[in-house]
């Protein structure tokens, strides 16, 4: 992964040398080590500040919309599934956005790297399929795949289904026979077992939002949670409200999450989210056969209306 | 949303949609009627209610 930053910084060089694009939008460094972050670069001496490496877990498709001119976007698969999401959804044009496809070995836990080290991590480096980390008490060699997120364990879409151009060779689909595991973990419990493994699910949320501002489905003017006439839901730590919140969070997204896992990376407090949405990318599977993003021409199932859809739910 | 609420613990038998024209009167009483023997039988909820205590 790390030998197609070269050529990213290439193709964006040659973007803004010839102005085909105004922007290009990718990954830099961060402050602290394993904390890249997104970085719009607007001009080709900029290209050198691009990275992309195992620990750009955030989707930058989040950072396409309202824009002016064309832009250009460094775009994994997942990232690539929200693009035309986006576009189904009429918040960018397909033209207005120039891909640099990135075929993805899958993005790491960086929750779980942190909870080897007591202290903190000054280095992280990264060759072929093993991570180096330094802290300043020991040194640790892993194995990447070993400290992958759960959602690219799982990830059938590795490769971006949509670009202009590519930034390295296509990578090799994973076939998953059991896609939801963890769903199903929690469906074969009781239905006070379920609630309890919720209620400590966000027993921690301190409600900083970090999960919706990082999802690039999240983009209503005001959000619901923000809305105070009238007030949807109460604004402080009780876990009703806290449960809204995240209920109607996934909710929202239902039909549309390609499980890019930006809302877990984001989350301060460690708190996978994702075992709201992730039932819902089951359901839409199992009634509608839908994945998100797949196909620039097709409505998404919640968007479109069909004799056959299933309505045994209502009477 | 009904399969979410269940997955997050609510009892499936809490939620109930349905589709009654103003011209239905009999089908919104037969509803009205399952809906609250169903719910009776449940007791009272204690998931997803806030206490302003």
């Amino acid at each position: 992964m790390d030998t197609c930053i070269q050529k990213i910084r290439e193709i964006a060089f040659q973007l803004l040398d010839k102005k085909e694009v105004e922007k290009v939008i990718g990954f830099s460094n961060g402050t602290i080590p394993m904390a890249t972050s997104p970085i719009t670069i607007a001009s080709k001496q900029d290209t050198e500040k691009l990275v992309f490496n195992s620990t750009c877990g955030l989707n930058l498709a989040n950072y396409i919309r309202q824009q002016k001119g064309k832009i250009a976007v460094i775009a994994k698969g997942c990232d690539s599934r929200n693009i035309v999401t986006h576009i189904i959804e009429n918040q960018v044009k397909r033209d207005q956005v120039y891909i640099i496809g990135v075929p993805c070995n899958g993005m790491i836990n960086k929750s779980k790297i942190k909870s080897l080290f007591e202290d903190e991590i000054q280095k992280f480096e990264e060759d072929g399929d093993s991570l180096i980390i330094e802290s300043s008490s020991k040194k640790e060699k892993l194995k990447k795949n070993d400290y992958l997120r759960e959602n690219c364990r799982l990830c059938q879409h590795r490769n971006p289904v949509i670009y202009d151009v590519l930034a390295g060779d296509l990578v090799k689909e994973q076939i998953i026979d059991v896609p939801y595991p963890d769903v199903e973990k929690i469906a074969a419990l009781e239905a006070d077992a379920r609630w309890i493994h919720f209620q400590d699910l966000t027993k921690n949320c301190i409600r900083c939002y970090a999960c919706r501002n990082a999802c690039p489905l999240c983009y209503c003017p005001t959000c619901f949670v923000d809305e105070s006439g009238p007030q949807w839901v109460g604004k402080g730590q009780d876990k009703t409200d806290i449960n809204t919140f995240h209920f109607l969070r996934a909710f929202h997204c239902a039909g549309r999450c390609t499980d890019c896992g930006a809302c877990a990376e984001a989350c301060p407090m460690d708190i996978n989210v994702r075992d709201f949405t992730r039932k819902l990318n089951k359901d839409t599977f199992d009634m509608f056969g839908w994945e998100a993003g797949l196909d620039l021409t097709k409505r998404p199932p919640l968007d479109a209306y069909s004799p056959d859809d299933p309505n045994d739910f209502i009477k | 949303m009904g399969n979410l609420l269940e997955h997050m613990g609510i009892e499936r038998d809490r939620i109930h949609f349905s589709w009654i024209s103003s011209a239905e009167a009999t089908k919104f009483v037969d509803v009205v009627k399952e809906i609250s023997n169903k719910v009776r039988a449940l007791g009272p909820n204690k998931k997803l209610v806030k206490d302003y205590n």
